[in-house]
């Protein structure tokens, strides 16, 4: 007989539990069987052994980290990252669940790539979900096969990187997205404003001499969007790394309007501002871009109050040749599966106070509920066996030589953060351990 | 965290690299600028004998390239221009390739005009020896400002309390950057003038104590310098300004001129297109200096060159 390939058990023992969807918050024992969440119990309830046992006095035990937005490079652009390169790094950050976007070599546009991102050879360590092209090559003019990208696996569509411009495509897109309850994300950029802007319109573009991406074209098109979503009942529309105040009002409206509208964060735009652009370090550089200290407050309240769904990584990996040139002829994107969780303690919970369950729920059910990815992002028994457990109060300095991503564009090497992944567990396996 | 602008440009310079105005102390300034009188083009002083200058140009330049040619060479520099256009640069070349070459064959400093904002600190925070920027995109170009505060010390006792208006596209303008910095520093009271989209609100966050005006007349009266910037053509043509529009509103004549100190002096970067931002009389009358700023960018980038390799004297 084939040797078993299903995981053992696994015991958590004694660590702090929240779940945000289960409303738990508690001292509890957490026993994993056959990939699953089989039972959940106060300290030493839990009868019978376990294959394995993890020690987890002091620390975190959270439903699995949910990344909606991360940039894998596969197919056709492995020399940036690899899904086996991009999931480790993922699981390093507490993920253990990847939805990866469609702008690869090809772009990510019919069943079959999506297929193949999603096969065993792949080497994924974390689950991985596509999130396929909205249009044909992302060019913006002729929707895609959505239900059968659907079928194929495909969690979502966008053509992430670039807008979906097109007035008609976007309510063609909508549309489509009610019929078969598929949700569009949509990257927010009125592209005809911005060409040649390599950073947010305001002082230090000026000073810098660069030209500036201005507020509203992200959120004239977060606007549209919204108001479109509006017109068709069910249309689920996902607004990606909203950056502005500006456009969080949109959201806010469309919420407000029983809208199904729904959007992310990143923590890049939560921790830096536009001012940290200093030394045209390409680090720095991303779209959209940093933005003013008066929009990352109003992220930071966005993300408190519940306007704001998810935490999102935007995790873009890219190789030095297309990072150490010149700022303005630079790829724009960062790196973020390691760092997101300590920025989201450091500056949320130490600098403003979000209690750790909010950023639990940010990176879990919140997520989970977006795109719809049942059984994850709560520890419900019967859930997947995805858990993440961290030390809240561990500080650290993040030293991107030791990455696991393959590429290392982050503004956040050297930073001291607080809060640290013990260890993270994708269906019911230990797919990464601090050591 | 990434070094600052001002921890770069702060250890660059020690290696004598002029990357803007911005963070180059007012002592510095001065010292430049004293220097610059020492320097005399046709009486050549082999300061830099047996260095070699090479004069990176990524962009169309006339009087900025040509002036540190005849520079270099007064100072017994040997000079080796190297053009974006015929050079490996063409094949695609990367800026720190083609600074890791120039360094190769024997380059002791690059003077770097490139399109892209901060691109000679690019280069300046990898190679080992001084780079000098001869303007890089938007962002600085710190020799015209250095000449500009030399040539009004020609004419005026000091920079500290004098009344500079500058009139037209700043918002482009590496030039405008730059002598905004190097006056502001100097204690010289600065307005913009321009409609917003060549002048924007944004552009007063520079430096303290920078005032728009969007009348000329307003901006010119009782000023003892008048910096004229170049429009582009094809660039009101993006914009909602049109052509006669901005001549109407902005154009420097000589009935506008009058309006500042009867001792006012007339500058302009060039190149200047006469007819467009300012009249053709004005370009010729006796307050302009335009000629003389070209002129004395010759010594003033002879001290340029002899303080970043070190020969100072």
């Amino acid at each position: 007989m084939a040797k078993d390939n299903r995981p053992g058990s696994l015991l958590i023992r004694g660590g702090r539990v929240i779940d945000p969807l289960a409303r738990v918050d508690a001292v509890m024992d957490l026993l994993l069987r056959d990939g699953q969440v089989s039972e959940i119990a106060p300290p030493n309830k839990i009868r019978g052994g376990a294959d394995e046992k993890i020690e987890a006095q002091g620390l975190i035990v959270a439903p699995g980290f949910i990344d909606l937005h991360a940039h894998l490079r596969e197919p056709g652009q492995g020399y940036k990252e690899t899904i086996a390169t991009g999931t480790a790094a993922a699981a390093a950050g507490g993920f253990t669940s990847v939805c990866c976007m469609p702008n690869t070599t090809p772009v990510l546009d019919s069943p079959e790539w999506v297929t193949w991102v999603r096969q065993p050879q792949r080497g994924a360590v974390t689950n991985v979900f596509p999130i396929a092209a909205a249009t044909q090559a992302s060019k913006g003019a002729v929707l895609t096969d959505f239900r059968a990208l659907q079928r194929a696996g495909a969690v979502a569509v966008t053509d992430d990187g670039k807008p979906i411009l097109s007035e008609t495509t976007m309510r063609d897109a909508l549309r489509a997205s009610a019929e078969i309850n598929f949700p569009v994300v949509q990257h927010a950029e009125d592209t005809r404003v911005t060409q040649n802007c390599s950073m947010n319109e305001g002082p230090t573009s000026f000073r810098l001499g660069l030209r500036g991406m201005s507020v509203m074209s992200e959120a004239a098109i977060v606007d549209r969007d919204v108001q479109l979503a509006q017109q068709f009942n069910g249309a689920r529309l996902h607004v990606a790394h909203v950056s502005t105040a500006e456009a969080l009002k949109s959201v806010r409206r469309g919420k407000k309007n029983r809208a199904r509208v729904s959007c992310e964060v990143t923590p890049h735009h939560f921790a830096l501002t536009d001012a940290d652009v200093r030394d045209y370090d390409t680090n720095f550089k991303m779209n959209p871009p940093l933005r003013s200290a008066e929009d990352r407050e109003a992220l930071i309240v966005a993300l408190t109050d519940g306007t704001v769904d998810a935490i999102a990584t935007d995790h873009a990996p890219h190789a030095p040749h297309e990072k150490i040139i010149e700022f303005e002829r630079a790829a724009f994107g960062v790196t973020g599966f390691e760092t997101a969780l300590g920025l989201a303690i450091t500056v949320l919970h130490g600098g403003h106070r979000m209690p750790l369950a909010r950023i639990i729920e940010l990176l879990t059910s919140g997520p989970a509920r977006v795109l719809d990815l049942r059984g994850r992002g709560t520890l419900l028994r019967g859930s997947h066996a995805d858990v993440t457990i961290f030390d809240p109060k561990k500080r650290w300095t993040f030293d991107v030589s030791k990455s696991r991503s393959k590429s290392h564009n982050t503004p956040f090497d050297g930073r001291q953060l607080t809060g640290k992944v013990v260890a993270t567990i994708v269906g019911g396996r230990v797919v990464y351990r601090a050591g | 965290m990434a070094a600052t602008q001002a921890q770069t440009e702060r250890r660059t310079a020690a290696r004598g690299s002029l990357l803007g105005i911005e963070y180059l102390p007012v002592s510095e300034i001065n010292a430049l600028l004293q220097l610059t009188r020492k320097m005399n083009p046709l009486k050549p002083r082999p300061l830099l004998k047996g260095k070699r200058v090479f004069l990176l140009f990524y962009e169309a330049s006339t009087r900025t390239r040509t002036s540190f040619e005849i520079a270099a060479k007064a100072l017994g520099a040997t000079t080796s221009l190297v053009l974006s256009s015929g050079s490996s640069v063409e094949k695609g070349e990367s800026l720190l390739d083609t600074g890791y070459t120039l360094r190769a064959v024997g380059a002791d400093a690059i003077v770097v005009r490139h399109p892209h904002s901060g691109a000679p600190h690019l280069m300046a925070s990898h190679l080992d020896i001084p780079v000098i920027n001869a303007g890089d995109g938007m962002h600085e170009h710190p020799t015209q400002a250095l000449l500009d505060a030399y040539t009004i010390l020609r004419h005026k006792k000091k920079l500290a309390g004098l009344q500079v208006t500058i009139v037209g596209d700043v918002y482009h303008s590496r030039v405008a950057r730059s002598a905004i910095h190097l006056l502001s520093k100097s204690g010289a009271r600065i307005t913009l003038c321009g409609p917003p989209e060549l002048v924007p609100e944004v552009a007063t966050t520079l430096v303290d104590g920078l005032r728009i005006s969007r009348s000329c007349e307003d901006a010119v009266r009782g000023a003892d310098i008048v910096m004229v910037l170049r429009v582009q053509r094809e660039r009101l043509a993006g914009l909602k300004v049109s052509l006669p529009d901005y001549i109407s509103r902005y154009q420097i004549t000589m009935a506008r001129l009058r309006l500042a100190k009867s001792d006012a002096l007339l500058m302009h970067p060039g190149p200047i297109i006469r007819g467009l931002e300012l009249t053709w009389d004005v370009a010729d009358c006796p307050q302009s200096v335009i000629v003389e700023e070209v002129k004395n960018g010759v010594p003033l980038r002879m001290a340029v060159l002899a303080r970043a390799l070190g020969k100072a004297r």
